[in-house]
């Protein structure tokens, strides 16, 4: 298997406060990732510095070869790395079908036709094609993920990075963001998602990562972990989900 | 009842005076607000850019030194007196430029409004989620993609009211402009006020101008400000309002279909 992104002893400080103290793992092409553990545990911030919206202090993170700490195009980089957001930050000075065309046209420079077409596709694919006029704001939390799942696959990004995508989102619309993004993994995209969706972890992720106050304390398969676990404090935190 | 005759008179009289000095008036604080709001985009938007901790140290050394200058500039010419700066500028930059009254009512109008204009767009570009721009930047915008396509859209519409302000402001203060003889309203109404020796009357009617430019100003802005507020409300729209617009949607496809 091929590996896409090598994680090496990640540190990550706010001010005196250290959220990440040395982690380290891999993630394999097509592999589905998912990082869990308590809030504050460093999740997220791991998470950011995947595509450097938080830069890590110290470690080394390689993604498809390239050490992206030190690299020299951040914006190149970022292109091909698909971010999903809890609050979804949809631009909201346009509509749901420009939302999905604008990095298209000025990062990738595809023209508006083949900008639309991309992006009437992907929107098609998440359901929402019938909304590519709308106005974002007039769309449910659901929806909304939806359109910022399809905005991100435009980019025919290598990876895809969701943090906490269902966290903001009344429980009626958890199913429907959730089922895109099973068939985005069954199709081989390879996803880190950061999440508490504990069942949804179990049955689609190749990969769990548990962490616990800026290390990770366990990983390995979904199996392992959810049925398996031998460390003391990812037994705890389970047992919290499985009552 | 010899009050009022005397400024219906007097309107008679000199009405061409007045409407030379209206059209001037309007004229140095139309150019002078979008010249200022130019100068403030620039200025503002500038100020506003947070330089990433990976920026190179040559970009943020740049980045200091704008920073200290655009200070001096928005605080010297928000804490000095607008006609203060009229003469300053005025006599000071004449060799240079060797302009006209006119032209330069615009250039001061602009600088100071400028200096306004950049505080509005920098805490109207600050008002906007972080959020906006993270998602910008991880799809590979630039930064300057960021501001020109998501940033300041959004800025420019949150900062509508401040800056159509602005512009009211600019058609009152512009009275100053008369100290360096420019033949806007209030200049108008001193020479008249000389001519006709009815002081009271004269400025009456002069009080009476400005503020209908000012109430009529107020009520287009407000017009345009309803418009660009049109399909949107700044409160989060209820989830009960999209599911109706769902189901609408959904019908119209249905209907479509058949």
């Amino acid at each position: 298997m091929k590996e896409l992104i090598k994680i090496k002893d990640v540190h990550k400080s706010f001010d005196h406060l250290e959220v990440l103290k040395g982690v380290s793992f891999e993630v394999n092409k097509n592999d589905v990732v998912c990082l869990i553990g308590a809030s504050g545990s460093g999740k997220s911030t791991m998470l950011r510095c995947l595509n450097l919206l938080e830069v890590a202090d110290s470690g080394e993170i390689i993604v498809d070869g390239q050490d992206i700490l030190h690299t020299k195009d951040i914006n190149a980089y970022r292109a091909k790395v698909g971010m999903v957001f809890q609050q979804f930050n949809l631009f909201n000075n346009m509509t749901v079908l420009k939302n999905c065309m604008l990095a298209q046209q000025k990062v990738l420079k595809r023209n508006a036709a083949d900008a639309q077409e991309k992006a009437l596709y992907f929107l098609k694919k998440v359901g929402m094609d019938s909304f590519a006029h709308a106005n974002v704001n007039t769309l449910s939390g659901g929806q909304k993920q939806r359109v910022a799942i399809a905005r991100a696959l435009c980019m025919d990004p290598e990876i895809l990075l969701f943090d906490e995508p269902t966290s903001a989102l009344d429980p009626e619309m958890v199913g429907e963001v959730l089922d895109v993004m099973k068939s985005l993994a069954q199709e081989g995209l390879t996803m880190v998602i950061v999440t508490h969706e504990m069942s949804f972890a179990k049955d689609v992720s190749t990969k769990v990562v548990f962490m616990a106050n800026g290390i990770i304390e366990e990983q390995g398969t979904p199996q392992q972990i959810f049925e398996h676990p031998t460390s003391e404090r990812t037994k705890a935190f389970l047992a919290r989900f499985n009552r | 009842m010899g009050f009022f005759t005397d400024c219906a008179n007097i309107l008679i009289k000199y009405w061409p005076s007045f409407f030379l000095g209206i059209k001037t008036t309007l004229l140095i604080a139309f150019s002078g607000t979008i010249m200022g709001l130019a100068l403030g985009l620039l200025v503002g938007g500038i100020r506003a850019i947070k330089l990433d901790k990976t920026a190179p140290s040559s970009a943020k050394m740049i980045k200091k030194v704008y920073d200290i200058i655009s200070w001096i500039y928005i605080e010297v010419f928000r804490g000095t007196p607008m006609m203060v700066q009229a003469l300053f500028l005025f006599y000071a930059l004449r060799p240079i430029f060797n302009w006209t009254y006119i032209p330069a009512g615009i250039f001061v109008i602009s600088i100071n409004t400028g200096a306004y204009m950049a505080e509005i767009i920098r805490s109207g570009i600050q008002s906007i989620d972080i959020g906006q721009t993270e998602a910008a930047r991880s799809l590979g915008m630039s930064n300057m993609q960021t501001m020109i396509n998501v940033i300041l859209p959004q800025a420019i519409k949150n900062a509508f009211p401040s800056i159509g302000n602005e512009f009211i402001v600019n058609i009152k203060d512009s009275s100053v402009l008369m100290i360096i003889s420019i033949t806007e309203l209030m200049f108008q109404a001193k020479s008249i006020a000389g001519s006709t020796y009815k002081l009271t009357e004269t400025y009456f009617i002069t009080a009476c101008v400005y503020l209908c430019m000012t109430m009529t100003t107020s009520f287009i802005l407000n017009q345009i400000e309803k418009k660009m507020n049109h399909s949107k409300t700044t409160l989060p729209q209820s989830d009960t309002f999209a599911k109706t617009m769902n189901l609408a949607k959904e019908q119209e496809e249905h209907e479509r279909t058949y």
